[in-house]
């Protein structure tokens, strides 16, 4: 097995700063191994996370970033790799961990309200319902969202619903919020909305975000650093430093010259025609 | 939806035939829920009973012929045998069979299609089996139930269950199967406890398509109802209605008849106003979808 183009070297700044919560080491997977239709969805990807880092992983449609997502979030089974949540090996979904899915309309359950929907986490970690009720109402707001405990999801437009839903993967306090194209099916202006408040909401609580993505100006605009990869099967292409400060401004940030400058670089690694060292 | 290995008795409820279309007056949308709107629901439900009810009185009231009794006839006959008459006990008894037996049923069918839902092998092993018993039609049993449990109402209330199992159990397997993937991932990153992940989850999410089986069973088992009182039984309106055939008291075979057709209404209209209320959150969803 070969060895990734550039090995994923820690920003020394960020790294300096704070312990691993995540890391992923020689990661594969193959679905229906053994079998005549066995697929390699990922086929070598190794970074890690620190603690309080906003990682982005970006990669082309079906590169495997959904199964690459289920398997650092313990609901799939690498076929191979060495995978590490808060220095303990993975092995189930880890307590602390929250996670925000694709589709809001296929993760909310709709037959509980909004608050029924938040507050299930709570409730499965054993949260007395009259603190329940209290948390959940200071997460719906913390979220933009005010008043719509009683509503249901389906009441709400879709940049609400995926609020109610990072609302929910928030409500426990996890240390590492994994989000899988979080705002792929919302309009652009509930986009950056949407990318703000995560901004916001990592700053305001601290926490450690991995974010899944298809888009790069999306991924230039929040993360910290970049994990590029490959198309189909999957291997980590390079991970490349977002070097833009804690401020972010959609405007201002979009138009600076480090912006476009990381743009172009990212958009030569991800374009299919353009030379890359093998 | 995935695909079933097991027959499904009741359509999906997104695009089935819907008996409950008529019953819509009964609980429709808040938004749409004005005092004219809903007279004129009610108006359209129940014109043309009414004019057939009519037509029937009128075009009878004059009839001599011993099997078609005037209506005034058998309203009157109705009144005298099973509101001041004694026919009412036999009421009771089917009512008592029907009510044990459909729950009975039910019951075991919601329990034995969550069990092979949760366990394919189980699944796999009882397939053949299941759609043997399901496509089997239960009145073919009487005479070896008769054989099993006697001619007592154990053997009418073990027909009844034995028939409504079929269709729930069928239909609540396939609802669980249909729901998505996602949504289990979701209960797993949300650390559900599996019994949290059955009545938070599962149930639930399979709850129309379980709506649908039990309305299914509810049908057969009022079928059944009938068909055992007819064989071997001593009372129930199915024996009322025989016992009055067999003495030519055509009239009285009517007010049995006519029984069995409120019971039938009154059972499918109580089903609908429960099932509406359990699942409202899915009726609203969809109107708003619709909409
Ligand atoms: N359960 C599965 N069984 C077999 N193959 C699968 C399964 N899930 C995904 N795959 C395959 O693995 C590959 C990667 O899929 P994945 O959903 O992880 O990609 P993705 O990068 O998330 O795509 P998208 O951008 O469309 O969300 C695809 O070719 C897909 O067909
Ligand atoms: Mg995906």
């Amino acid at each position: 097995m070969s060895q990734s183009t550039v090995s994923p070297t820690p920003s020394a700044e960020s790294r300096a700063a704070g312990s691993e919560v995540l890391s992923v080491e020689g990661l594969r997977k193959i679905y229906n191994e053994g079998k005549p239709q066995a697929k390699t969805a990922i086929d070598d990807v190794s970074f890690s996370v620190t603690k309080g880092e906003f990682v982005c992983i970006v990669g082309p449609s079906g590169a495997g970033k959904t199964t690459l997502l289920r398997c650092i979030s313990g609901l799939a089974k690498p076929s191979s790799g060495k995978l590490a949540f808060e220095g303990a090996p993975l092995t189930a979904v880890p307590d602390q961990l929250g996670l925000v899915f694709q589709d809001y309309g296929r993760s909310l359950y709709p037959w509980f309200t909004n608050a029924k929907n938040v507050g299930l986490p709570l409730a499965a970690r054993g949260v007395p319902k009259a603190q329940r009720t209290r948390r959940v109402s200071e997460i719906l707001a913390s979220v933009g969202l005010g008043h719509v405990e009683k509503q249901y999801p389906w009441e709400l437009s879709g940049g609400m619903q995926q609020r109610v839903a990072i609302a929910r993967a928030l409500s426990y306090q996890p240390d590492l919020l994994l989000m899988d194209e979080p705002f792929a099916s919302v309009d652009a202006q509930t986009r950056f909305d949407l990318e703000d408040l995560i901004l916001s909401v990592r700053r305001d609580l601290g926490i450690t975000v991995v974010l899944v993505t298809h888009d790069i100006d999306e991924a230039i605009y929040l993360s910290d650093r970049i994990v590029v990869l490959s198309g189909s099967p999957s291997r980590v292409r390079e991970v490349v430093d977002v070097p833009l400060g804690r401020q972010r401004e959609q405007v201002a940030t979009r138009a600076s010259d480090e912006f476009l400058g990381l743009r172009r670089h990212l958009l030569d690694l991800v374009m299919p025609h353009a030379p890359h060292a093998a | 939806m995935s695909q079933t290995t097991l027959p499904t008795v009741a359509p999906e409820r997104a695009d089935g035939p819907s008996i409950g279309e008529t019953t819509d007056l009964l609980v429709t949308d808040r938004r749409t829920r004005t005092p004219g709107s809903v007279l004129r629901r009610v108006l359209i439900a129940v014109w043309l009973p009414i004019v057939l009810l009519v037509l029937w009185w009128f075009l009878s009231a004059s009839s001599t012929s011993p099997f078609f009794p005037p209506l005034s006839r058998i309203l009157e006959e109705w009144w005298n045998q099973w509101v001041i008459g004694d026919a009412k006990f036999q009421l009771a008894s089917s009512l008592r069979n029907l009510l044990f037996g459909y729950v009975g049923g039910a019951a075991i069918g919601l329990v034995f299609g969550t069990l092979l839902w949760r366990f394919p092998p189980m699944r796999r092993v009882s397939n053949p089996i299941v759609y043997f018993l399901y496509v089997l039609p239960a009145p073919a049993l009487l005479p070896a139930m008769i054989a099993l449990f006697g001619i007592g109402e154990l053997r009418q209330i073990a027909l009844i269950s034995f028939g409504a199992i079929w269709p729930t159990l069928l239909n609540t397997l396939d609802g669980m199967r249909g729901i998505d993937q996602v949504k289990f991932d979701t209960a797993r990153a949300m650390k559900l406890s599996p019994p949290r992940v059955l009545f938070s989850l599962v149930l639930p999410g399979a709850g129309p398509q379980i709506a649908a089986g039990l309305r299914a069973s509810l049908q057969t088992s009022i079928i059944l109802m009938v068909v055992t009182e007819m064989v071997a039984a001593k009372e129930g309106i199915g024996y009322f209605i025989l016992q009055a055939q067999t003495v030519f008291a055509v009239t009285t075979m009517w007010t049995g008849i006519l029984t069995l057709a409120i019971i039938g209404t009154v059972a499918n209209y109580l089903f609908v106003l429960i099932e509406r209320f359990v699942l409202r959150w899915y009726y609203r969803s969809r109107a708003l979808g619709n909409s």
